[in-house]
């Protein structure tokens, strides 16, 4: 598992997809989220792009692409119920699954011990 | 709004927020709890369920008195396009400090108690509002703004069966009644209305006794503490206006749907007719209508339109025909809802608009507010 300073997490499987979701630190901060936009599925997406929106009882806030590559699959379940990314948002509050184009730039993120140092 | 040295003020009951675990935000130069644990969304469920307890200390409380009652009352009806006169002994009215233009300097509450008023504005108004009042009103009326009193606010349908635990006598009072009760050893002085749509009571406490009157009525099961985050959500379903937002100096209260405020007697044609800052603007705006109206705004999708959201008449092309003033998510309707101004033309309930959202024009049905039924005991 890596982490960005975005507040993402993102977990790679043998095939190059990754997966990608929020902390729990983010969704905490973020407090209960009421509205999801998700990409969809076959853009072609650049490191840095906005490509989710998010919108929590307090204010709306994007996330970006942490990675080049394809949007290979997308979390419809928080888009209907986005309340889930406040009760599980490691685990089954992923937002998208992404086939990377260069594995590699998740070398840049921190693991999970620089993370928590991270926020603290 | 805050000390000129920039500090923050705090409420009475700072620390018992802080107890509580909630975040503290700053809000018109004083330190609020915005949420407790239990989260925006919940607290905003609970209130409609059950019982909420707010720390509205923040707003300014002010007692104006005069050699009688009457002149007291009269002198006020020249800041104010209210009634004021006719305001019963044990009763409380909506009103507003309007300008020279028409526009709407604050929004207050008036209560008749006996030989004073009772007047409590916004805390982010109050410094120019006493201000307003004394060059007004003085030496006729003196304005004696109330520093030692903290106010609660307890708010849902659980609101009367809690309060009656502590003084029986609240069960007799009726929406914008007034009364001073002994509560937890205190003399607080007590009015049926709120500011979330539900039933409940807004009371004003001596500080040495608000902690312990905010924990005796924390202890009942029914009752959570609730924060401005909800405070607000609560407000928005309830199609009530924050000042600064949905009301401002360039708003009349005919744009913003607040006729019903002015009572007939100080309408056109009313033996107390004008008389108030504006009251040839206002009643210009009586008799032609305005350009734009507020509307409640409903969004057919589940994107949330907030403040400053432009609203227009088609999906794409021409100029911004409104705005949104409010908006947000409303966890009772289980969606988003807004309130804004639109042309007038454009105000009839039903009429569908679009609102851009981050470059997208979605659409949004003009609706009838409140956005939830009112839950208030006439």
């Amino acid at each position: 598992m890596k982490y960005t300073e975005e507040h993402e997490w993102l977990e790679a499987d043998d095939e190059g997809v990754v997966t990608v979701g929020i902390t729990a630190h983010a969704a905490e901060q973020l407090g209960d989220v009421v509205f999801v936009e998700l990409p969809e599925v076959g853009t072609s997406v650049n490191k840095d792009d906005e490509i989710v929106v998010i919108e929590s009882v307090k204010a709306a806030s994007d996330i970006l692409a942490p990675i080049d590559g394809e949007i290979v699959e997308v979390n419809e379940a928080i888009v209907s119920e986005p309340g889930k990314v406040n009760d599980d948002p490691e685990g089954d509050a992923w937002f998208f699954k992404i086939k990377a184009e260069e594995l590699g730039q998740m070398d840049d993120y921190m693991d999970e011990a620089a993370y928590k140092s991270f926020i603290g | 709004m805050s000390d000129e040295d920039g500090a923050l003020k705090r409420t009475p009951l700072y620390d018992l927020h802080v107890s509580l675990g909630a975040k503290m935000v700053p809000f018109a130069g004083y330190e609020m709890p915005v949420q407790y644990p239990l989260g925006v969304l919940k607290e905003h469920q609970h209130t409609r369920a059950r019982a909420g307890l707010f720390d509205v200390s923040h707003m300014g409380q002010v007692v104006l008195r005069a050699k009688t009652p009457e002149m007291a009352r009269a002198a006020l009806e020249r800041l104010v396009p209210v009634d004021v006169l006719g305001l019963a002994e044990g009763r409380q009215r909506y009103g507003f400090f309007t300008n020279d233009y028409g526009g709407i300097e604050d929004d207050l509450m008036i209560a008749n108690r006996g030989d004073h008023l009772f007047v409590v504005v916004n805390a982010a108004c109050k410094a120019a509002d006493i201000a307003r009042m004394r060059a007004a009103l003085e030496p006729e009326v003196t304005v004696k703004e109330i520093t030692t009193r903290a106010l609660l606010a307890l708010q849902g349908p659980a609101a009367e069966a809690v309060l009656a635990e502590h003084h029986p006598g609240v069960r007799e009072m009726k929406f914008m009644d007034v009364e001073t009760l002994p509560i937890a050893g205190a003399e607080c002085w007590i009015s049926r209305s709120g500011y979330t749509g539900e039933d409940g009571f807004e009371i004003s406490v001596p500080e040495a006794a608000a902690v312990d009157l905010a924990r005796a009525l924390l202890a009942h099961d029914e009752v959570e503490a609730i924060g401005l985050g909800a405070r607000d959500s609560l407000r928005l379903e309830a199609g009530l206006c924050l000042y600064g937002h949905d009301i401002d100096a360039d708003t009349t209260p005919v744009s913003a749907g607040l006729v019903w405020a002015m009572q007939k007697v100080r309408r056109p044609g009313g033996d107390r007719e004008g008389g108030f800052p504006g009251a040839a603007e206002i009643f210009g705006d009586l008799a032609e209508s305005t350009a734009q109206r507020r509307v409640g705004l409903r969004p057919e999708g589940r994107a949330p339109m907030r403040e400053g959201v432009e609203i227009f008449a088609a999906e794409s092309g021409g100029e911004a025909v409104g705005r949104v003033t409010s908006g947000g998510f409303g966890p009772t309707v289980g969606g988003p809802v807004a309130m804004g101004y639109v042309s007038t033309a454009l105000a009839a309930e039903g009429t569908l608009l679009y609102g851009e959202v981050r470059g997208k024009r979605l659409p949004v049905k003009v609706a009838k507010l409140p956005f939830v039924a009112q839950g208030f005991k006439r």
